[in-house]
């Protein structure tokens, strides 16, 4: 029974931690750049559905969708006003600027809304079940459908859209890509807005979840998304997805049965040994769409 | 290309993660964390000020954070001087100076204040910058009283064995040790909360982890059932559904959480998404918690605390003192570590009217005629009646308080 607890608790980290990584993976594959500023969009996405719920007094969808909006916008302005002047520049330089807009984002909101935390409105359901002596949130179980949700569907949208193909053509040859007719600023940009628009659900699933909204909340998820993104391989949508929900259970389970004290550590033992034994990570080689 | 891309990007995930950490220590480790304070000034400087006003300095994390506690501490000490001044008799000057609860900050604080002619210090609101700079109070015999800097590094050069203290650095909060033992005792005081328990505590932070082992070792002299001790750091400060699933599997009844407010609300959610209700019961790091932005009191409904101060108290002291906070600070209700500063300035007034401290004497004077005072005198402020010991430490009862109808109401 606690096993049982354990794991679908793990799921559910685990969903959170698998929707952030697809921001990664996906920018990734496509602009091949790690874009660290990622957890802080998410950041961003739970103060605007913060304050979309509380000052605005939005019910819960619109709020989301208000979230996204911004979150997305601020995707793409990130990636134009920042990453687009360096795309022919080396990836260090791409990646320190990453982690630049990152402090940017954390100190600015520190700015705007102050470094005290506020606390998220318990919007989702906070029902839960009993299973024997023990008990489970329905909030655990929302998070694990929604990041089941945002997977398929993007799966279909990378597989079936005209848009989608553009962009698994834009990650295997960018070059041939152009010649093809496909305009890769823009698929560069559509990927950044999806990512973004992701971070802001599932900023609103990490909330409702843990509900402390202070200025560097996305840097703690955003790292371990990462870990999960290249745990999967990083690159593969599918990867991110098995890397997150695997990252989850592992940390879950490792508090449980070994220390509480020990789970991070346990959890980047198992990336190292992953990367050693498959340097590609666990979907990363075979992948033949880089999306 | 890619996997040599991959292991640039794993180093610069290392250092970030480094960076994050440190970022979220700044960040979670506040509150009680420390202070020390010395006071006096360097005796030319002292000189100057001769006819003026007793120059009291002080730092704390004005920004960063910590910000809520320096702000609070800096604001309370403003309201206390001012008032102080306000009946003529002797006059205070402050300068409290933002160390963003950084150790280096600290010392540059410090330094600046010295250059400034600090007679008195308020020493530091959080323990690391306060165990950082109480060396250098000692070595400049400046007196100096932390309001809220709990830890015994702020006050001993060897806090693991409580021995060898400054000696001029007092303690206006309660030691971390004295809340672990009083905290044993309420509940074996107390045995209809319940006998099987629970702890959560934050095993990267000596406030939290100083408490538990103190906690510990009086739990066993008292026969209490400690059922689990879970822990969480930095980087884990946000799930706690495997160590409040243990909990309920061990059927505690209580669930002691020595920390500070922000991962307990936390910890009061989850417990209440997953249906668990045990009784919580907190240290002072809990005081903070009805004023969290956002937060759904009703959540913290029942929760016990170990505080010396509330601001509901109906004595004219209390009374005078919120009113006072709450029209300069938009309405917000003091939280213990104003309450805290508020007593420091007024213990310091009054030890300077017993002692004949004037402003024109050096800092080091002063320094040995309050320190003599301290440990003599008893005070009675917001905070109840105090007495301190030569190590520094305060002597006063925490009080027990829950919290009912999003209130604090007087425990018995």
């Amino acid at each position: 029974m606690e096993f049982l607890s354990y794991l679908i608790n793990g799921l559910g980290l685990g969903s959170v931690y698998a929707i952030i990584a697809l921001g990664y993976t996906m920018v990734y594959g496509i602009a091949k750049m790690l874009n660290f500023a990622h957890g802080d969009v998410i950041m961003i996405g739970a103060y605007v559905a913060f304050f979309a719920l509380t000052g605005l007094g939005l019910p819960l969808i619109p709020a989301v969708l208000l979230a996204m909006l911004v979150c997305t916008a601020m995707g793409v302005i990130i990636e134009r006003l920042a990453y687009k002047p360096l795309r022919q520049a080396s990836s260090l330089a791409v990646l320190i600027t990453a982690i630049g807009v990152s402090y940017f984002l954390q100190n600015g909101a520190q700015l705007l809304w102050s470094s005290s935390t506020k606390v998220f409105p318990a919007v989702i359901s906070s029902g839960f079940f009993s299973l024997g002596s023990l008990s489970i949130s329905y909030l655990t179980l929302i998070t694990i459908a929604v990041c089941i949700l945002v997977m398929a569907g993007l799966t279909l949208f990378v597989n079936r859209t005209k848009t989608g193909s553009a962009m698994r053509a834009c990650s295997e040859d960018k070059g041939a890509a152009t010649l093809m007719g496909i305009n890769v600023n823009f698929i560069i940009s559509v990927t950044f807005a999806i990512g973004s628009g992701l971070a802001a659900i599932a900023s609103v699933l990490l909330c409702s979840t843990y509900p402390s909204v202070f200025p560097t909340l996305g840097a703690m998820p955003g790292i371990k998304a990462f870990t999960a993104a290249v745990f999967g391989g990083i690159g593969s949508i599918p990867g991110a997805f098995l890397g997150g929900l695997l990252l989850g259970v592992i940390e879950i389970l490792a508090k449980a049965y070994i220390s509480t004290q020990l789970s991070d550590a346990i959890v980047f033992a198992v990336l190292i040994v992953v990367l050693l034994i498959k340097p590609a990570g666990l979907l990363g080689r075979k992948m033949s769409e880089k999306v | 290309m890619k996997n040599g891309f991959v292991k640039k990007a794993l180093a610069v995930l290392t250092a970030a993660v480094m960076t994050a950490a440190l970022t979220a220590c700044g960040g979670a480790a506040p509150a009680p964390a420390a202070q020390t304070s010395a006071e006096a000034g360097p005796a030319a400087e002292a000189a100057e000020s001769a006819g003026g006003a007793i120059k009291i300095g002080g730092s704390g994390p004005l920004t960063g954070g910590a910000a809520v506690y320096g702000q609070a501490v800096k604001l309370a000490a403003e309201i206390a001087v001012e008032e102080i001044n306000a009946k003529g008799g002797l006059q205070f000057e402050l300068n409290f100076q933002d160390d963003a609860h950084d150790p280096e900050k600290a010392v540059t604080s410090y330094g600046v204040l010295k250059d400034w002619g600090m007679q008195v210090s308020l020493a530091t609101v959080t323990s690391a910058p306060g165990a950082a700079v109480s060396q250098m109070y000692k070595d400049d015999n400046i007196f100096g009283i932390t309001p809220s800097g709990s830890s015994l590094a702020v006050i001993y050069q060897d806090p693991d064995n409580a021995a060898n203290p400054y000696g001029n650095v007092f303690q206006m909060c309660f030691t971390d040790p004295n809340q672990g033992v009083a905290s044993a005792d309420y509940f074996a005081g107390h045995p209809d909360l319940g006998s099987k328990i629970a702890v959560i505590y934050k095993n990267d932070d000596n406030y939290s982890s100083g408490i538990f082992a103190k906690f510990k070792a009086q739990a066993e002299t008292n026969g209490l059932e400690i059922v689990y001790e879970g822990t969480f750091d930095d980087s884990n400060a946000s799930d706690f559904s495997v160590q409040l699933t243990k909990a309920q599997a061990a059927e505690a009844d209580i669930v002691y959480l020595p920390i500070y407010y922000d991962p307990a609300s936390l910890i009061l959610t989850q417990a209440n998404q997953m249906g668990y209700a045990p009784t919580f019961f907190g240290t002072d790091g809990m005081d903070g918690i009805l004023t969290l932005e956002g937060f759904d009191t009703s959540f913290a409904e029942g929760v016990y605390l170990l505080t010396p101060f509330s601001a509901d108290a109906d004595d004219d002291l209390t009374k005078n003192f919120v009113e006072s906070y709450k029209a300069r600070k938009g309405g917000e209700v003091p939280n213990q570590f104003a309450a805290d500063a508020y007593d420091c300035v007024y213990a310091i007034a009054q030890a300077c009217e017993a002692a004949g401290v004037t402003a024109d004497m050096s800092a080091s004077d002063i320094c040995d005629a309050l320190v003599k005072q301290f440990t003599s005198m008893t005070f009675a402020g917001l905070t109840g009646q105090s007495t301190w010991a030569e190590s520094g430490e305060v002597s006063k009862s925490p009080k027990a308080v829950v919290i009912k109808d999003g209130v604090y109401v007087s425990a018995d």
